[in-house]
């Protein structure tokens, strides 16, 4: 049993994760104590990993689509076709007819071929990537404060500051040990304080000491007026503005308007009193560290509130000091890598810019090119409007799946349906991205694929192999090369991703300096044998450099920072009595993007186990939906279904709806579908964040739930929601059909062809109720109940049937009563998933034990000792478990 | 003093009891109960024993009891209670003028009052070859020893009826090693007491243990010279048979009564006392029809007796009220309970639970939110809970959704 140290795959904060494979095939996981990124914390989605490495559901060899049918293949017909047709296509329409759409889950090699490929021999910039989605706005932010596209500070910046700024970032979910590390700074020294600037009172807010619920899309004018604050009561550091940056006067002349407290409070709709608070305390602590992400990215107006931000830490010389510094929280495991690779249709590579002829003619040199694209490419957006003009007419996406995460994601459809060809590279068979695919290609998963990720602190680490390639599945960099190899080009003649990493460390060097200087630079990784590689501790770049710019010298050709000027601008499509509600997208915290991988693990299924719609209840109350119903949510550009719920934390007019289901996992929940397309100008970021929408109620005539230890094909029901159990799939129906044969329609529903299976049912024909199992050898096989209302047994018992063997006699005999025979405690929704604590076990705990704090319900019940993500919904159940 | 005394007590007035069975001599219990001072009581029994269990003559036929274990009333106990017993000397006839019956025997005994509890007798359909040797009912003792006679291992027997003694009879001879087939006539067992997807578990659990069916099908001829050997139905199959059993339903035995020119339908009719339409005669049990309706099973006949005596002891507010009654099947390993209105209708609504592979099915019938009728088959425990329900009238609303599951479950989800 030997242990690999290797990286998280999920968000950016780049945990070390050390993976086991144990002689029952199974992974054991555990968190790497000798990573500096996370000192051995996990949070759950990571403590998980090794309940989503099974094959099932893999794509496991290469497929193609003819006379309409999708048949496997072999790598050389899959791979002639995607190159011919590539070919084919630049030769009559030219390079920018083709597009590589690709993802911020790629590793570093996979991304860098796939960026020369695009970039330097087929010679066009139609290279876009999900990070477009994620952190485009800070890439432009970074680029005009600073001159190039870099983070200036690191992770424990977090833990010696003395106050943390949370803007737009619900951190304790979506970064989960960085905020630990946080609240463990705090315990050892109480007066750090915690603000989180947030239009939701998210889990973070809990363990916060200001919450400040500004109005959706007013950072501007917050950070506006705080810059006003800082220079009226002279916390502005003049020498070091004087000296170090230029366009301060500009900036503070575009936003004068927000000079006055007043107004900005209005603006952003917060007491006048706790705003003032606010940029007092901000004014007043030099250890500031203002850490942001998709609240502030994920705008019409992102680069603009990146650089509102930034333009306070220059005012006052907080940045690239110890505590100090604007802090792009980045969600996925490699954007960071694919930016420094150029991955993005308008960068060229390793921080070189495709509008500068010298970058152009040094990389061109370096990779010894035939072309080098000279304009920017398409970003996401524009991209797949592109191919839905016939513009763009052949795509090859990897490792992401645009058809659920792009914003008017139906655009997205419409567009794969006319596109000439579609390629697609994944490690999952079942996308809605591969029902449009005319080449799928088996790629390698985590586990299987080795090479480097670079983390939001700018921490290369490595991802390590401790699996096989299943099947016929290939890393990416080596199909890609395979057909950079196809297409008669050189440049891809790479055997190993040591070797690929090598040429983008040795191009980072490459002629940087004097005019073509840049602050990213790999000097001393370069030239790594493959033992050094394979050995790869996790390492900053530059090396040595943990914070960058605090000699108050920036990347820009004068060394000087930029104050950008900002004026604030409302998000592009705003509310109206048609579409009366801001629609608010995001992550929950066991769940990552559309649940391909998170989506396999029953524990991560068990926190959230539904899409939902969480609003205001007197909005509710207004749009005459009802809290455990269904309710479609619309917009202009489409419309999804979801349960209503009151999670508390949304303000009147705001709708927060989370992004990760699919068409795969729930009939009609693709947030994406109902998001606006507007972009930010600099970035092309989607404006996420907000799209107009209007609620209804979703009428049904019956609810029910299917447990089965297959996946169902249940097109013929108006709703449904799969969740992974273990051992089973569970659904949650809605149906607006009446039912008439009940049990006819079941059997038909589950699969169960045969007259003689063990079948039981129980049938309430008046009532509309119809209850059934299946059983095979005495062994629990599928259930499915019915009903007129949601008033359903509870699932948790009837899951627990799916691994108890050949059922006892009473355990058959409550099974259509939903209900042990023997009375069992009812533990309540899951709160810790770690340790599978439900929330009626924590409750009952705390009124036992009388327990008042956080430590005393870990001591009791476990929960929150592990990787803590909960410990706000402990508080928040501390503070009042009745109510909750 | 004493002799004194006796002189001055009324003479004792005479109850005669025609019919030494369940229903008569548990109406005379009954009315010892009130008061064992006031009848002289003379019984006639055309049986030549005590009074017996009627309900364990197919335990006996099994095997599973012997005659003493079913005696309820032994002759020491008629003594005892200083009744005047004439077991094996049927009453003949009634003088309703003069108030005396008439034994087969000769003798006159006057009345005060007389307790017709004459029963009733297994229906012989009256096929050609019926009378033959190796045909019988199945009613007493007598029919007991016929079948216990004839019960060679690996003969053949067929019994015709696939009603609940029918079935009882057939299983009682197939455990005592005979082949068995049953002849029903509708395409479903039981059918006075079961739906057809219960009806069809328990031909399959029969089945199990043996047992063959002949469903919907007439018996045209019983074949046999001396002796029974052989049935015919009426697409021409013969059978082997050594033993034929008519199990295809009785006739109350109302003879002696319509003789005496007591007013009779179906059966003896009487009111709501027991009372036949001469005031000095009753009429209990299976030969009696109240309210349209006749009567087979035990239960109906306790609360008659009940009633009867209540009334025989002047006591007399009693009323017999027809209720639902439950049917249990007495086969070893086979559990079924049906009670009141199963079938159901227009207006009513069913609650379903099938488990085919455990073989248990109920069936409830639901009327204006009351159940009035359930079938169970193989799980039969609630089966009284169920009845209670029917009985109170319980308004279940709340408890429709468990109610399938059962007495305990519903407990159990009111404490939770």
């Amino acid at each position: 049993m030997k242990t690999v140290r290797t990286t998280c795959p999920y968000c950016g904060v780049g945990c070390g994760v050390k993976a086991t494979l144990q002689g029952d095939s199974k992974v054991a996981i555990a968190g790497d104590e000798a990573h500096a990124a996370s000192r051995g914390l996990l949070c759950v989605k990571g403590a998980a990993l090794g309940e989503t490495v099974s094959l099932e559901g893999r794509l496991l060899a290469p497929a193609m689509v003819e006379n309409g049918v999708l048949v496997d293949s072999s790598w050389d017909a899959a791979l002639g076709r995607v190159a011919t047709t590539f070919m084919n296509i630049i030769k009559e329409h030219g390079p920018d007819a083709v597009a590589f759409y690709v993802s911020g889950q790629l590793l570093t090699e996979d991304y860098y071929i796939a960026n020369k490929l695009m970039k330097g021999y087929i010679g066009s910039a139609n290279i876009d990537t999900n990070s477009r989605l994620c952190m485009s706005s800070s890439v432009a932010g970074h680029k005009r404060a600073f001159g190039e596209d870099i983070v200036p500070g690191c992770y424990e910046d977090f833990e010696v500051a003395d106050l943390v700024v949370l803007v737009g970032s619900n951190t304790a979910w979506c970064h989960p040990t960085l905020f630990q590390r946080i609240l463990r700074a705090r315990t050892q020294r109480p007066g750090m304080k915690i603000v989180v600037i947030d239009p939701r009172r998210t889990a973070s807010c809990e363990l916060a000491d200001v919450h400040l619920p500004i109005k959706p899309g007013t950072d501007v004018w917050l950070f506006n007026g705080l810059l006003h604050y800082l220079v009226r009561e002279g916390a502005l550091d003049a020498d070091f503005v004087n000296t170090h940056t230029s366009g301060r006067e500009a900036a503070l002349a575009a936003s004068l308007d927000c000079a006055d407290p007043l107004f900005v409070a209005e603006a952003c709709n917060v007491e006048p009193q706790q705003l003032l608070a606010f940029y007092r305390l901000f004014s007043d602590t030099e250890k500031v560290v203002t850490a942001y992400s998709q609240g502030v990215n994920q705008s019409s107006s992102g680069t603009d509130k990146v650089n509102s931000i930034i333009n306070c830490h220059l005012a006052t010389n907080r940045i690239g000091r110890p505590g100090m510094g604007p802090f792009s929280l980045t969600g996925q495991p490699n954007a960071m890598g694919g930016r420094e690779v150029g991955g993005l249709a308008n960068m060229l590579a390793a921080h070189m810019d495709l509008d500068n002829p010298v970058h152009r003619d040094t990389v061109q040199a370096f990779w010894d090119a035939p072309r080098i694209a000279s304009k920017p490419g398409l970003k996401a957006v524009d991209l797949f409007q592109a191919i839905e003009a016939g513009t763009v007419k052949a795509v090859w996406i990897i490792a992401t799946n645009p058809v659920v995460s792009l914003p008017d994601a139906d655009q997205v459809k419409r567009a794969l349906a006319k596109c000439e060809l579609v390629v697609v590279s994944d490690i999952v068979l079942g996308t809605d991205t591969n029902a449009y695919a005319d080449v799928l290609l088996p790629a390698l998963g985590w586990g299987e694929k080795d090479g480097t990720v670079t983390n939001s602190e700018r921490c290369i680490s490595r991802q390590r192999a401790f699996l096989p390639a299943p099947g016929a599945a290939r890393a990416d960099w080596d199909v890609l090369c395979d057909v950079g190899r196809r297409m008669g080009f050189d440049g891809f003649a790479f055997d190993t991703p040591a070797a690929i990493f090598d040429e983008h460390a040795r191009l980072s060097t490459w002629r940087n300096g004097g005019d073509t200087r840049r602050v990213f630079s790999l000097a001393g990784l370069d030239g790594l044998t493959p033992q050094d590689y394979d050995q790869l501790a996790p390492v900053q770049w530059p090396l040595g450099a943990p914070r960058l710019f605090g000699d108050g010298v920036f990347a820009h050709a004068d060394g000087k920072a930029r104050f950008i000027p900002t004026v604030p601008r409302l998000p592009v499509h705003t509310v109206d009595d048609a579409y009366p509600l801001a629609l608010n997208t995001g992550r929950v915290r066991d769940q990552w993007h559309t649940m391909t991988r998170t989506g396999k693990s029953p524990r991560l299924a068990s926190h959230v186990q539904e899409p939902f719609i969480d609003l205001h209840p007197q909005d509710a109350l207004l749009h005459g939906v009802r809290a455990g119903d269904l309710a479609r949510v619309s917009s202009k550009w489409g419309q999804m279904v979801a349960r209503v719920q009151h999670g508390g934390g949304m303000a009147r007019g705001a709708v927060f709806i989370p992004i990760h289901w699919s068409g795969q996992t729930a009939s009609d929940a693709r947030v994406g579908a109902v998001v606006n397309p507007a972009v930010d100008p600099v970035s092309g970021e989607p404006e996420f964040k907000h799209t107009p929408v209007r609620i209804e109620p979703f009428g049904v005539r019956w609810h029910g739930f299917i447990l089965s230890r297959r996946v169902l094909k249940l097109d013929s029901v108006a709703s449904w929601t799969r969740i992974q159990g273990t051992q089973f799939y569970r659904y949650e129906l809605a149906g607006r059909n009446a039912i008439d044969d009940a049990s006819a329609w079941s059997r038909a529903l589950l699969g169960i062809e045969d007259a003689a299976a063990d079948w039981i049912d129980v049938e309430d024909k008046g009532s509309r109720t119809y209850r059934a199992a299946h059983l095979v050898d005495g062994v629990m096989d599928a259930c499915i109940f019915i009903a007129p209302t949601a008033d359903l047994p509870a699932r948790a018992w009837l899951a627990s049937l799916f691994e108890a063997g050949v059922l006892s006699t009473p355990q058959r005999m409550g099974l259509l009563a939903g209900r042990s025979p023997e009375p069992v405690a009812d533990v309540g929704p899951t709160v810790c998933s770690c340790f599978g604590v439900g929330r009626n076990t924590i409750c009952a705990a705390i009124e036992q034990h009388g327990l008042t704090d956080v430590a005393g319900v870990t001591a009791c019940v476990k929960a929150g000792g592990n990787c803590g993500s909960c410990v706000p919904e402990i508080r928040q159940l501390l503070a009042a478990p009745a109510s909750v | 003093m004493d002799r004194e005394v006796t002189q001055m007590r009324k003479p004792k007035q005479s109850l005669v009891v025609v019919g030494n069975g369940m229903a008569g001599m548990r109406t005379v219990e009954e009315l010892l109960k009130l008061d064992r001072d006031l009848y002289d009581i003379t019984v006639f029994g055309a049986e030549p024993h005590g009074n017996y269990n009627r309900i364990m003559l197919s335990p006996l036929l099994a095997g599973d009891k012997q005659v003493d274990d079913i005696m309820l009333h032994t002759r020491a106990w008629y003594a005892d209670h200083g009744i005047t017993l004439h077991a094996g000397d049927p009453a003949v006839k009634i003088d309703r003028k003069r108030r005396f019956v008439h034994s087969k025997k000769g003798l006159e005994v006057p009345y005060d009052r007389l307790l017709l509890a004459t029963g009733s007798s297994p229906f012989i359909i009256p096929i050609p070859g019926h009378a033959l040797p190796g045909v019988v009912g199945f009613r007493d003792l007598a029919d007991v020893a016929t079948m216990l006679a004839a019960a060679i291992p690996a003969a053949q027997a067929v019994v015709i009826g696939g009603g609940l003694l029918g079935l009882e009879a057939a299983n009682a001879l197939q455990r005592r090693g005979m082949q068995v087939t049953v002849v029903h006539a509708t395409a479903s067992l039981m059918n006075q007491q079961l739906d057809p997807p219960a009806a069809a578990l328990l031909k399959a659990a029969l089945e199990d243990k043996g047992l063959h069916f002949r469903m919907a099908t007439q018996t045209t001829h019983i074949l046999g010279s001396k002796r029974v050997d052989g049935v015919q139905f009426a697409d021409g199959t013969i059978l082997k048979a050594e033993l034929v059993v008519m199990a295809a339903g009785v006739r109350p035995n109302i003879a002696l009564a319509q003789s005496a020119g007591l007013h009779c339908e179906r059966a003896i009719v009487v009111d709501d006392t027991l009372q036949t339409y001469d005031p000095r005669i009753y009429a209990v049990g299976e030969c009696v029809q109240h309210r349209s309706s006749t009567f087979g099973l035990v239960a109906p006949l306790w609360d008659q007796a009940r009633v009867c005596a209540g009334h025989l002891a002047g006591a007399g507010h009693r009323r017999y009220v027809q209720k639902a009654t439950p049917t249990k099947l007495k086969v070893t390993g086979v559990d079924l309970y049906s009670v009141g209105d199963f079938i159901g209708g227009t207006g009513t609504e069913e609650l379903i639970l099938r488990d085919r592979r455990s073989g248990i099915y109920k069936r409830l019938v639901i009327a204006g939110n009351r159940v009035t009728g359930a079938v169970l088959y193989g799980d039969v425990r609630d089966g009284p809970w169920y009845f209670d329900l029917i009985e109170q009238r319980t308004d279940i609303g709340s408890l429709r959704h468990g109610l399938l599951f059962g007495e305990a479950y519903c407990a159990q989800g009111a404490a939770a």
